[in-house]
């Protein structure tokens, strides 16, 4: 196989513990009451358009987008309008929120529900974006962002590559990895969708050498497609972002501040693929995704399909219940996920994975002094100066931070995972992000 | 060798002379003119360089308020919150205007969740910022309005006068704050406010921001405001506002009769620097004596009581009736006159 490709500067390996890669997709059960958050997408939160005391049935659109950078949100379950309040989400705080009491399954009629694999595209182009655009699909890797907007190149600029990400770089997590077992041939549909409508006659499928059954399956089902190839990549975190993938795939750098079209490629997960083959081929607007469900003392790792608005205590119970010893939730992966503070959290369009640590692997160490050893920046896959950045937002110097480019970070967490003064650069990273990133709107 | 030296001394004397004459004219030509006056407020500031008054030290406060004398021939907005009116007046002599006196202000914490308020449900475990956290995460109680307990206020602080108390994980202000404004600004959650000082310390404020609505606020701390709205309704002054289930104290209006405190449900509206209230069984009905009555502020209920009685009284005194309580009447009235005039 030769050198496996990789991105060019840093990265790590942490431990994979994909403790769930062997797990089948099971479904859960409809939960009794589904909390459906109205800000599901990185941008302006949805607008609602069910009253309290309507009913509603499986797909209907319950709240449509709230701007530009938004996407309308579809009901997961069948039943009444309980009422709309705010609700605890994966944020930490309570926000607006659709709570449906759960009545029975009834899909909505136009939802193809049947089994058979609609292989044939009938949709042109522009069809294509408005379907996947109607159906709300977001960015299923986690960052959430409207796919749609993804696939509406600015004028001047058009897209060359399409990247599929089935790197799966977090530690633990397995969503995709099961996603592409078992729905490899809907995924690869997906990518052609996905490549008809962008007009791109080359596609590359990503997925890194710990993967190697999907790799062999995917490279099966893409063998009579001439543009789309499957490509194995070098185990090395942070290879999901964004940048990183398509440094590793083409060897194209996304300028700083750009958007990965500026060097003429666009990256979706594979799990979006999967939703647009749904959204195109079936008429399914999304409302359902997997989950991982994993940790170290959880009795049964498992991948779940679970509806948006489930709380993950369902999923925790169906997981064969919460380890005792249990210090922390993460909500997604845990180098980048987000401690989570209530077991009535819902499931979300960006939940890829709950991860659930036991008391002695979630606790901190104390933070020492920096002893220069340059880890941080060693292993910075940005480029960056960690220590300094982390400094200069802890000081306040936010003009500092952002002449050394702290927007530049992608929040991967390799510096923090690296620093043995165990220093929370990550959290100082964020915190001026933050603020600089406030400072530089309001200069606007 | 004795050439040397005096060539040296002369060469380089010379070059000095020159260049002191050059740097002269110079000086002359590019002299920018700084109005005295300048240095003069400079030097009537504090020099706490704290940025309080909204200007990067006291030097640009300064220039601005010689330059707003000279322009506009008032300070308005002008105000340096750590010297106070003393400052204040020793700046308007020196720039030749009357300046008015102004109430003077204190931080105020407006949030209770102390740890036996708003038990904790969560642990946070990350950078000690109070705007890290807060981007994060609703609060260790859970109350999404409420302090986080991690000190922005206190390390913006230049005067020493706020400090987190550790049994309570809530910061204290104490005397010495000067009202700059620094922790408002640092505080990601509104807490704190500049309130006035009041008439001998004395202040009342609801000592929450929780905009929820009653049951939810409640349910995360026991002294919340759940905009019950009774302090509204008891509030003769207008003080009181409700918006979103939050009551607002207006310390303009506020005449500091603590109604409200006594009928807040949760204990939410804080009196400061008060002297402790009598129990309710010992108020008087019958009226004090004089002496008394001046020290303590009598409720207001108590008052009217005595105002009708007197009014009867004074009445019933002009038809000649009993004459009996004719006695009393005089050494009450000119108490009641005098909590009038107050």
């Amino acid at each position: 196989m030769g050198i496996l490709r990789t991105f060019a500067l840093g990265g790590i390996h942490p431990a994979e513990d994909k403790l769930s890669s062997n797990a089948p997709i099971e479904t859960i059960p409809v939960p009794k009451q589904a909390i459906v958050p109205l800000g599901q997408n990185l941008g302006a939160p949805s607008k609602p358009i069910v009253k309290k005391g309507d009913m509603v049935k499986v797909g209907q659109l319950l709240a449509e987008a709230g701007g530009f950078i938004s996407t309308p949100i579809h009901s997961p379950v069948s039943g009444k309008v309980f009422k709309i309040d705010n609700a605890i989400d994966g944020s930490g705080y309570k926000r607006p929120a659709i709570i449906i009491n759960v009545d029975g399954d009834e899909w909505d009629d136009t939802i193809d529900t049947s089994e058979k694999i609609e292989s044939e595209i009938k949709l042109n182009s522009k069809e294509i974006v408005d379907r996947i655009k109607s159906c709300g699909i977001v960015g299923m890797g986690g960052a959430t962002f409207p796919t749609y907007v993804k696939l509406m190149p600015p004028p001047g600029k058009t897209a060359e590559y399409l990247l599929i990400n089935g790197v799966e770089c977090e530690p633990y997590l397995t969503a995709d990895h099961r996603l592409m077992l078992e729905k490899g041939q809907e995924i690869v549909i997906g990518v052609r969708i996905l490549m008809n409508a962008l007009n791109v006659k080359k596609a590359f499928i990503g997925i890194e050498n710990n993967k190697p059954d999907a790799i062999n399956h995917i490279t099966e089902l893409v063998k009579s497609y001439d543009g789309i190839e499957v490509q194995p990549l070098k185990v090395q975190y942070p290879q999901g972002g964004e940048k990183q993938l398509i440094k590793a795939s083409v060897n194209r750098e996304v300028p700083s501040g750009k958007l990965p079209i500026e060097v003429g490629c666009v990256v979706q997960n594979v799990g979006t693929a999967f939703a647009v083959y749904e959204a195109v081929q079936k008429n399914k607007p999304l409302f359902e995704r997997v989950v991982t469900v994993t940790g170290k003392a959880v009795k049964k790792p498992s991948n779940f399909l679970a509806r948006i608005g489930t709380p993950i205590s369902q999923l925790i119970e169906a997981a064969e219940g919460l380890p005792e010893d249990t210090g922390k939730i993460i909500g997604g992966g845990p180098m980048m996920g987000k401690a989570i503070t209530s077991l009535d959290i819902p499931i979300v369009k960006g939940s890829s994975g709950l991860l659930l640590m036991k008391k002695e692997e979630s606790t901190r160490a104390a933070e020492n002094s920096c002893i220069r050893c340059s880890k941080c920046t060693y292993v910075c896959p940005m480029g960056l100066e960690p220590y300094l950045l982390s400094r200069a937002a802890k000081l306040g110097n936010f003009e500092m931070a952002e002449n050394e480019s702290i927007m530049d970070c992608i929040e991967c967490g390799s510096c923090q995972y690296a620093c043995p003064a165990t220093i929370p650069l990550l959290d100082y990273l964020r915190l001026g992000k933050m603020k600089v990133g406030s400072i530089m709107r309001n200069r606007k | 060798m004795d050439n040397i030296i005096v060539i040296a001394i002369i060469a380089l004397g010379g070059l000095g002379l020159i260049a002191a004459i050059i740097l002269y004219f110079i000086a002359n030509k590019f002299k920018v003119f700084e109005d005295p006056k300048i240095d003069e407020v400079e030097d009537a500031l504090p020099s706490a360089n704290c940025g309080g008054c909204g200007f990067p030290g006291c030097r640009a406060y300064a220039e601005a308020t010689v330059k707003s004398a000279k322009e506009n021939g008032h300070l308005e907005g002008l105000n340096c919150p750590v010297g106070g009116n003393e400052v204040g007046q020793l700046v308007g002599k020196i720039l030749g205007l009357e300046i008015e006196a102004k109430d003077p202000l204190i931080a105020v914490i407006r949030c209770n969740g102390s740890h036996t308020n708003s038990p904790a449900k969560v642990k946070f475990e990350g950078a000690t910022s109070c705007s890290f956290a807060h981007a994060l995460y609703g609060g260790e109680g859970g109350c999404q309005f409420s302090c986080l307990g991690l000190g922005d206020c206190v390390d913006v602080c230049d005067f020493d006068a706020i400090h987190m108390d550790s049994e309570t994980g809530l910061p204290v202000v104490n005397d010495k704050c000067t009202a700059c404004g620094a922790c408002v600004v640092a505080c990601p959650r509104d807490i704190i406010e500049l309130r006035k000082r009041g008439p001998k310390e004395k202040r009342i404020f609801v000592s929450c921001v929780n905009k929820e609505k009653g049951a939810p606020a409640k349910k995360n701390c026991s002294v919340a405001c759940i905009g019950c709205g009774k302090c509204e309704k008891v509030c003769n002054f207008d003080a009181i506002t409700i918006t979103s289930f939050l009551a607002y104290i207006n310390f303009d209006n506020c005449t500091l009769c603590r109604k409200c405190v006594e009928v807040c449900p949760t204990n939410a509206i804080h009196e400061i620097n008060f002297r402790p209230r009598k129990p309710k069984a010992e108020k008087p009905k019958i009226v004090a004596p004089a002496a008394d009555s001046s020290i303590t502020r009598k409720p207001v209920v108590d008052k009217t009581v005595v105002k009708s009685d007197s009014k009867e009284t004074i009445a019933d005194n002009k038809i000649g009736k009993e004459p009996v309580i004719t006695k009393t009447v005089v050494t009450k009235k000119p108490i009641d006159n005098k909590d009038n005039k107050e």
